[in-house]
Order: structure tokens, then sequence, then C-alpha cells
């Protein structure tokens, strides 16, 4: 099958539902601009126009309310920011808004709105434009929360975003847009919700999500030759959690790892820890353990993000703990680039 | 014993008894009139039976400022889409909104236009065109844009309008909207209510003293007017122009209507004495009732004692209904399929 990018994933699935449906408008700042949100918006403005596809003034908070407005006369509007930081203007709009529109109305006033966010990792992004934010939004009822992991993923779960009735935050890791995948030409949907075993194991469950599964994948194959058996489920949704998969899993394991690319307190690790504790606490063999960033701001300097990110060699050695084995270095876990880039392809500084 | 007043008012108003349609054919003054007298005496129903402790919500009371609503929405057709505010009974019931499903959503009732779910601020009913009202100040000027936005692409002939007070022109979002409402030229109204006070705050320690609100508007590049609020004409005949404008692709338009609001900011009774505005400013503004001169003219005296039947309906109505079921709750919540 073809391969193509993840950003490349993103605007096959924008064009594809633009093309399936005239009620599907897409804005954002940058969006019609010759770079085009890291090229997942490039060519729509000349495909389908200024009035469907349109840049927008440094406005996030009444841009949001307009979406809103939008898709309550019937429009479908995916929103883009390029940094999930920008968009905290928009709280308003989001949470008392879009997130309770249908409910406070008494059902039957649905917003069908689906909201992109670019989350960012190293080149010195700092504390304010590289924040993951996952855990306030999925504490919302009545947003739902994407991250997707691969280009596949990336386009079936966007085109059922668009197409939900629901608001939708689609949470895109800013390093995941230039890894490539097998994705089909055809129109294909993943269901909101539905997390994936990306490889069955027997000894412990790792629960991961976003940009974090990539590194969590390499863990695993090293994890492998010191027989350890990992089962990886890549979340893709984390709300609603797909806790029937999870548990399901836990069960089998008795063991579990959570890993999330946020700050580890209040967080997706932990709610499932919780959930997996209060409902499948006999199942497990060891304490559950968790794998997320330190409760610090995430720091800019290039002398810091070494330490502060984890990534596959974190992932490894903390499985060895809850093993208790001893810690090892894996050279082959060692990235063959700078620690504050996903690949030499990236050249920054954006 | 009502003396006409004079002007344009006092010259309609010698014509009520014909009926008599202002300029256009959208609505006649006497049709106006009726409108305002709806809204006062919904309003007095509620604030004399407020202390009964049905009605267990937030209620923020209209009177006072039933003209703009009334003017507005004479000029409005039911396609066109209103969104409103905390203060929304009155910009409902003008809209024409359903009075048995406002009252019951007042008692928290399944009956409620919201199911209950939402009470006095989150008012809606689709079949007029009251596209809903929220609780946060400012908060519903981008959705208004956003249905224009909607409205405009898919070549309706409606448009939108909302309501706001004061308070909310002081919001970042409220300047982000019109930006955004002007680039794209949107068929879209907004109507600021200033009725000076955001809660016990009085625009002097808000906004810079002589500021014009409509100026300030006007000068980010919107057409904005500016009336006596308190007289239905008047907002009749500004709100008449500014939709003419938008037909012929003058823009949105901004309109801001001068008023009082007669009770407390919150509830069912006067508040004078706490101190934050003065009896004889409230006084002075109670001279400009909008329903002077009709309230107690004999010619709206059959409809009175029929809307005061019907009002009684509507209690007894949403006092009558049952709460939500749990399971309902669950279900528009989501939670349950």
């Amino acid at each position: 099958m073809r391969k193509i990018s993840f950003a490349q994933a993103v605007n096959e699935a924008i064009d594809m539902a633009m093309s399936i449906s005239d009620e599907v408008i897409t804005f954002g700042l940058g969006v019609p601009d010759p770079k085009g949100v890291f090229s997942t918006t490039l060519g729509l403005q000349d495909k389908y126009g200024n009035e469907r596809v349109f840049d927008m003034p440094t406005s996030e908070n009444a841009m949001t309310g307009i979406g809103i407005g939008s898709s309550i006369v019937g429009l479908r509007p995916i929103m883009v920011h390029q940094r999930v930081d920008f968009f905290l203007l928009a709280l308003d709009q989001l949470i008392n808004n879009a997130a309770k529109w249908n409910f406070m109305f008494g059902g039957d006033n649905n917003i069908p709105i689906t909201i992109r966010l670019i989350v960012g990792h190293g080149w010195g992004q700092g504390p304010t434009h590289s924040q993951n934010l996952q855990s306030i939004f999925s504490h919302i009822p009545g947003l739902k929360v994407v991250m997707p992991t691969t280009a596949y993923d990336a386009k079936g779960l966007l085109l059922e975003s668009i197409f939900c009735d629901d608001p939708v935050l689609f949470l895109e890791h800013r390093w995941l847009h230039g890894t490539e995948g097998e994705v089909p030409e055809k129109d294909y949907r993943i269901a909101i919700g539905s997390s994936k075993v990306i490889k069955p194991g027997k000894d412990i469950t790792l629960v991961s999500l976003s940009y974090m599964t990539i590194e969590a994948m390499r863990a695993v194959e090293e994890l492998e030759k010191e027989d350890i058996s990992c089962e990886l489920i890549d979340l893709r949704s984390s709300s609603p959690l797909d806790w029937v998969t999870i548990s399901k899993s836990i069960k089998k394991t008795g063991r579990l790892l959570v890993i999330d690319t946020a700050n580890e307190s209040f967080s997706i690790s932990s709610e499932i820890i919780a959930k997996a504790s209060m409902e499948i606490f006999t199942s497990f063999k060891s304490p559950p353990q968790r794998l997320a960033l330190i409760d610090a701001p995430s720091p800019t300097s290039f002398g810091l993000t070494s330490t502060y990110y984890n990534g596959a060699e974190e992932v490894f050695a903390k499985v060895l703990e809850i093993f208790d084995q001893p810690s090892k270095p894996n050279d082959n876990l060692k990235s063959d680039h700078s620690h504050d880039i996903p690949g030499d392809w990236f050249k920054g500084p954006f | 014993m009502a003396k006409l007043r004079k002007g344009v008012f006092g010259r309609l108003n010698s014509f009520i008894n014909n009926h008599i349609i202002i300029k256009s054919k959208n609505m006649s003054l006497f049709e106006m009139q009726k409108r305002m007298l709806k809204i006062r005496f919904v309003e007095e129903s509620i604030a004399e039976r407020y202390s009964e402790g049905k009605m267990r919500c937030p209620t923020h009371l209209s009177i006072g400022q039933e003209a703009i609503a009334v003017g507005v929405c004479a000029n409005l057709n039911k396609d066109d889409l209103v969104l409103s505010t905390h203060r929304a009974h009155a910009h409902y019931l003008a809209k024409g909104g359903d009075l048995k499903k406002m009252i019951a959503e007042i008692y928290g009732k399944v009956t409620g236009c919201s199911k209950g779910m939402g009470g006095s601020m989150h008012l809606i009913d689709k079949s007029v065109g009251f596209m809903g009202s929220t609780a946060i100040v400012g908060n519903t000027i981008p959705v208004a844009v956003g249905m224009a936005k909607g409205l405009k692409l898919r070549n309706k002939d409606a448009i939108s309008c909302v309501f706001f007070g004061d308070g909310a022109t002081e919001e970042g979002v409220f300047f982000e909207s019109l930006n955004f409402a002007i680039i794209q030229n949107l068929p879209v109204i907004f109507v600021c209510e200033n009725n000076l006070y955001s809660v016990y705050s009085g625009l002097e320690v808000r906004q810079p003293k002589g500021r014009k609100i409509y100026e300030m508007a006007r000068s980010m590049g919107i057409e904005a007017n500016h009336g006596n609020g308190n007289d239905v004409v008047e907002v009749y005949e500004k709100m008449l122009k500014a939709k003419d404008n938008i037909s012929k692709d003058k823009g949105p338009q901004f309109l801001e209507f001068d008023t009082y609001r007669w009770r407390e900011h919150c509830g069912p009774n006067y508040d004078n004495d706490l101190g934050y505005r003065d009896e004889s400013e409230f006084l002075k503004w109670r001279e400009k009732d909008p329903l002077k001169n009709v309230l107690d003219s004999s010619e709206f005296k059959s409809y009175i004692d029929s809307l005061k039947d019907d009002i009684c309906e509507a209690h007894l109505f949403a006092e009558n209904s049952k709460y939500p079921e749990y399971e309902e709750f669950l279900e528009i919540s989501g939670i349950k399929k």
C-alpha cells in the first residue's frame, strides 16, 4: 500500500470531508498561508474557495464561538491552532458553549465542531509552546478528545471527528507530522473511543498515546530480548476512554504502565490507574505505574530538555524496574540524532 | 386620563384604534404594545411568585427593558435567528417563544423549553428562531456571528441578531466578533442594551467618562446607531433601518439603546436600598416607562384580562409538570446512550 506522512493524511482527510459535504469549512490562523499549518491545509483554499477555507484574525475565543454558531445552522467547521497554548484563550467558548450547548438546551442541539490543536515537543518550544493538555479537555463532560499516533489513524479518526455530531478536540503531536505510514486512498472511519492493541503480549500492559507510542514501540522490541512480553495499547482517544480493551489486557498481564506525553499529576494516567485500582485491583501482580513528565513546566534550554522528556530509554528502564530487574543501558535505544528533534528531517525552529 | 406623548410616539399613539402600521408592514404599534404588556405581566408574575420557592434558579427580570426586545424582534421573521443573555425572558417572548415552556423551564420541569436542564438563563425555542441564551457575559456574541456566517454561506436570506448588555462591550470577544463580522461582511445585527450597570458596578467604574459605546463600535468600521431604548417606536425604526442596510449589502449593523433595569440584578425585588444607585435615578427612569400610557389605557383592558389568564395557566402548567427523570438527564448528557 502507498505510504504518506501523518501531515498528508490529515490534509487528505480534510480534503475528502470537504468534497463529501459542502457543510464542511476549515479555518485557522495560517490555514491558507504558504506553509499551510505544517502542510496539513495546503491546497484546500484553491480547491474549495475562500468562503469555505479562510484565515482568521488572532481572535481565538470569538473564532471558536463563530465555529459553534456556524455549526448551529448546519455547518461542520474544522478549526486549527498551530499550538494548543494559543487556544487557551477560547476556554470560555469551548467549555461553556461547545461542551454544554446540547445539554443545556435539553438535547437535539449538537455542536459538530472539530478543533485541531498541535501539541509540541523540543527545539526549545518551552513552557508556553509545548503543553500537552489532553487531561484538561478530557475532564470536561461533552467533549471528545482524540490523539492519533499513526498516519492511518490520523485520517480515519479525523474523518470520524468531522462527521461526528459532538465537539471533538483533535490533538496532533508536532513530531508525528513527518512520520509515514500506510494509508488507504479510500474513505474509512475509526470510531472515537476505540484504542488499538499495537502489539499483543502477556507480561505487562503498556497504555500509551500519541508520540509516546512511537517511543514505546522501540522499547517494546528491546524488552522482548529481555524476555519481557509487552502488550502495547495505543489509546487513540482519551475521552471517551476505551476501558474495555485496557481492563481486558490488565486482567491478562497483571501489570500496568501508563505512558503519557503530559505532566503526571491529575492526568490521563491518573484516571486510568484510579479506574484500574477501583475496578480490577485483584488482577494486579504489582502496583500500577506511570511514566509521564514531572510536574514542572517544560523548560526551553537544550541543556534541560534531554532530562525532562521521556523516550524509549525511559520506557525500557521503567519496565525493567517494574520487574525488579537491574537497570542497564541499551545502545539500540540511543537516538542517532539530537534529543530535541524527532529526526534529521526536522530542521526547526517551528 | 393618559396624555398622549409628543412627537412620533404621540402621533402614532393617536392611531392606535386603527392599528396603524409603522412604515412597513412588519408590525403595528398596537401589536408591539401588546407584546410589551405580555413581557411586563409575565415578569411581574414571576416576581410575585418567586418567594414561593418553586422557581429555584437565578432569574434576571426584564422589567423596564421591554421596548428594546419588542422593537427589535418586531422587525424579525421566524427564520431570522436571535441569541441572548442571562436576562433573556423579554427576548424569548418578543421573538415569539412559547410562554408555557419558558415558565416550566424556570420551574425546572421536563416540559420546559430546555427540558429542565437549563433554567431561566438557558432558554431556547428554535421553532421561532430563538436560538438560545447563555449565562456568561458576552458569550453569545461570537455564536451569533457564526450563525450569520453559516446563513451567508448557505445563501439564506435570514439574518442573525444578538442582544447583550453594556458590560459585554468590555469583553475581548466583543471586539473579536465585531472585527470578524465586518471583514467577512456578515448579516448580523449587534444590539447593545445599555442599562448602565453590570450587576452593581456602574459604567463610571467600568468605562472611560464620555465614551459612547456606539461610537466606539463605529470606529471599528461598522455602521452604528443609538437611541432611546424605552421608546418602542424609536427602537423599531432604528432596527428597521439596520435591517434594511443589511439587505442593501451594507454589512453588519450595531445598535445601542439606553434603558434601565427596575428590579435587582438577579431576583424579584427592588434593590435601590443597597446604595449602588440612587432612588432618584430609579424614579427618573420609571418616569420613562416604555409602557407609560399603555398600562392604564382602556384599549388594552380585555387583552390584559386574557393575558393574566394565560399567565396563570402557564404557572399552573409548570407546577403540574414533572421534573425530568434522572435517566433522561443521563441520556441528554450523553452518559447513557
